[in-house]
């Protein structure tokens, strides 16, 4: 059989236009966000209303001024934040769908201090205690939210979706019952599940005069940065990275997957917790029943269309919040209902995550390996 | 499903019965109690049990589904729509728009079901990634239309909000029925009586019939199925359209049988915590119903300790707070999926797309 030694004929393939490797890597991502936004424009065809109006509506509400810009990203710094969140668990192998409970326990807790601890104390507190005291108890109860979680994971097995949901709807009844009793505002005009206002040296002050933009956003810039380190320049990063990858090869190479696996939990947990603070110490000085809903799902939309790289959230996080903020407008303007953001935000989640789709429709050949995001219920 | 896991079921279900009983102690007869608890907690694990087995047939064929929570929730908005529209434009009785209303409920179930099978066998997605995705497209559609269809000036009913038809009527089991006092318990609406049977027949269809046996073999080990002529693909697509049709009756429930009304999110992580009775049941139809009537007795302990409000002893203060005893299905939930007794074993090819 000498003929089987024979080199086999070189596979022809037709000349490729090779792209530079970044913006083949922003390519479906890209298209997933255009074929969202033109399927959603079918949608608002079909439900009556004119896209084109709408989502001129869209882009005038969310960058037409500079104080259109400035509450765009004021919505997106929470996103940055959750984003984070779940993109580092993502990276760990772990799939974090309580960010929200995570983040409304983080901004139940900072409130807590935020207003309580004067009175503990019995006198006003300066600010340079007062306010990293208030953002660190908001990251320490979103780590110990996911903790449990995690724990379980590590320890029993215990599946982390379902546990992390669980304890969505857990911490949505603590809240409910923290902001109804013991923690609702005192004051006998309030019918508000809401915190009382949190003292003025647990606040951060505005960066512009007239403008409700806020230290939040700088400091999420930063956290992105430090979560890029953490993730890719550090030991620890090195073994969550590994641990997502292959958990039996970690355990090989001598990682301590369990403390690893709790370790993310926690970390993603602080980064929610975070998001939450941020929102009490920086925009709304107090915690409402509500504020929070939906930002657990959107930071899974957000993570998954950055590809988990952080800067890839940012600009995600600023892609959503722009949608979420100019929707307002375009309801003003048009009458097409802002849950239109919705489903667009579901069919980008759905065109990053199935991007077979994407492939098949614009033609584009699959390269690299697949990443393994999550694994049944193992 | 062992019989240990069985009589953990049972200590929970009774403790959860005994603390009605003794905080009712006095103002009704235990028996009264506990009839009213057990027919409580059959009627409320309805869309538990419906949305476990649509979970059993989906994952015992090789497709993790936790999109559950969403195909509920649109059955549940499609399934309200079509039967306001039946009775307000069409013009039609009651019964008549409630059954309809049923079937369009099951019918969208299915194309949800549909959408996941696509997405995880066809284009092979990462299924808890696909099942989220449905879960965020559920939100979102049901919000949009919801607003655009009701409450628009513009919309369908002019802006006047429509007048619902109804829930569907308790079937009258007979003789069952006519006991004095326990025949309470066999007084249930149609879905439930329906997913009582459905436990059965999909007991009986997995475990003694030839399309079983090929569903729990594409589940276990595709390749041998395929070897022997099994098209592996074609019997995930059959499973997870069944399990779709399950979820949308279990979508019913929520708008046709417990409260004639939609509202956003209201399923309210019941697709979950069905999921978390399929696991703790073993992947099987009895067991799952088993854990889903434990969920449904924290839930029926809710329910029930809201006519005792007055009666709850002081030092039991917090079981008057509704939002405590809110969270205890969750906690249950977790606490049982954390295996205190023992593991359980999910089918060796779920979640792992079939490649030839």
């Amino acid at each position: 059989m000498e003929n089987s030694l024979q080199p086999l004929p070189e596979e022809k393939t037709p000349a490729r236009v090779q792209l530079p490797g970044w913006i083949r890597a922003m390519l479906i991502p890209f298209l997933s966000v255009l074929t969202a936004i033109i399927t959603g424009g079918l949608v608002i065809w079909s439900a009556g209303g004119n896209p084109f109006a709408a989502y001129a509506g869209l882009v005038e509400g969310s960058f037409g001024s500079v104080k259109a810009l400035s509450e765009t990203i004021i919505w997106a710094t929470p996103y940055i934040f959750a984003g984070l969140a779940v993109a580092l668990a993502f990276k760990g192998g772990l799939f974090n769908i309580g960010v929200e409970g995570q983040l409304t326990l983080g901004a139940v807790a900072a409130a807590l201090v935020g207003y309580g601890l004067p009175k503990v104390v019995g006198g006003p507190i300066p600010t340079i205690i007062h306010l990293p005291l208030t953002i660190l108890a908001g990251m320490a109860a979103g780590g110990l939210w996911a903790a449990i979680p995690g724990w379980l994971k590590a320890r029993f097995g215990g599946h982390e979706v379902i546990n992390t949901i669980m304890m969505n709807y857990i911490a949505l009844n603590l809240t409910s019952f923290l902001l109804n009793g013991p923690m609702k505002d005192p004051n006998p005009m309030n019918v508000l599940a809401r915190t009382p206002l949190i003292a003025a040296s647990a606040r951060f002050t505005p960066i512009f005069t007239g403008l409700r933009l806020h230290w939040g956003f700088v400091i999420a810039l930063l956290i992105a940065v430090l979560v890029w380190w953490l993730l890719w320049k550090t030991t620890l990063g090195f073994e969550i990275r590994m641990t997502g990858a292959s958990p039996t090869a970690a355990r090989y190479a001598g990682v301590n997957v369990q403390r690893t696996i709790i370790l993310t939990m926690i970390l993603s947990g602080m980064l929610a917790g975070l998001a939450g603070a941020i929102e009490v110490t920086a925009l709304n000085f107090r915690h409402e029943l509500g504020f929070s809903s939906g930002y657990g799902f959107d930071a899974i939309a957000i993570a998954l269309l950055g590809k988990n790289f952080p800067l890839g959230v940012v600009v995600s996080a600023i892609l959503f919040g722009a949608m979420r903020n100019g929707a307002t407008r375009m309801q003003f303007l048009t009458q097409i209902p802002v849950d239109v953001i919705s489903i667009i935000q579901a069919l980008i989640l759905l065109f990053v995550a199935a991007d077979a789709i994407i492939r098949w429709i614009y033609h584009i050949r699959a390269t690299g390996e697949r990443v393994t995001l999550t694994r049944g219920w193992k | 499903m062992d019989l240990r896991r069985f009589l953990f079921i049972a200590a929970i279900i009774v403790a959860l019965f005994a603390v009605v009983v003794a905080v009712g102690a006095g103002h009704e007869t235990p028996l009264v109690i506990i009839v009213s608890m057990l027919a409580t907690t059959l009627a409320v694990a309805t869309p538990l049990t419906l949305g476990a087995l649509s979970g059993v047939f989906c994952e015992r064929s090789g497709v993790v589904n936790i999109g559950i929570e969403g195909m509920m929730l649109t059955a549940a908005f499609f399934g309200w729509f079509a039967s306001v529209y039946a009775s307000t434009i069409l013009k039609m009785d009651t019964m008549p728009s409630l059954l309809v209303g049923v079937f369009f409920a099951i019918l969208t179930g299915a194309l949800m079901g549909l959408l996941h099978a696509v997405l995880s066998i066809t284009f092979k997605v990462d299924q808890v990634i696909g099942g989220t995705v449905i879960n965020i497209l559920a939100i979102g559609i049901t919000g949009f239309l919801n607003r655009q269809l009701f409450f628009e000036k513009n919309g369908l009913f002019g802006g006047q909000f429509p007048h619902a038809p109804g829930v569907l009527p308790a079937i009258h089991v007979p003789f069952l029925a006519d006991i004095p006092v326990i025949g309470r318990v066999f007084q249930q609406q149609p879905i439930t009586i329906a997913a009582i049977l459905l436990v059965f027949i999909s007991h009986f269809v997995l475990f003694h019939t030839r399309f079983g046996l090929r569903t729990r073999a594409v589940g276990e080990h595709p390749r041998a199925a395929d070897t022997v002529g099994i098209n592996v693909n074609r019997m995930r697509y059959i499973n997870v359209l069944i399990g779709g049709c399950l979820s949308g009756l279990g979508g019913a429930y929520f708008t046709l049988q417990s409260v004639p009304s939609f509202e956003p999110m209201m399923t309210n992580g019941r697709g979950f915590v069905a999921l978390a009775a399929m696991i703790f049941g073993n992947w099987t139809p009895i067991g799952s119903w088993a854990a889903a009537l434990v969920f449904g007795a924290a839930q029926a302990l809710q329910i029930n300790l809201q006519f005792f409000r007055n009666f709850i002893p002081p030092q039991w203060a917090f079981l008057q707070q509704s939002y405590v005893v809110g969270m205890v299905p969750y906690i249950l939930t977790m606490i049982i999926l954390t295996g205190l007794i023992g593991r359980t074993i999910a089918p060796a090819a779920d979640g792992v797309p079939y490649e030839k």
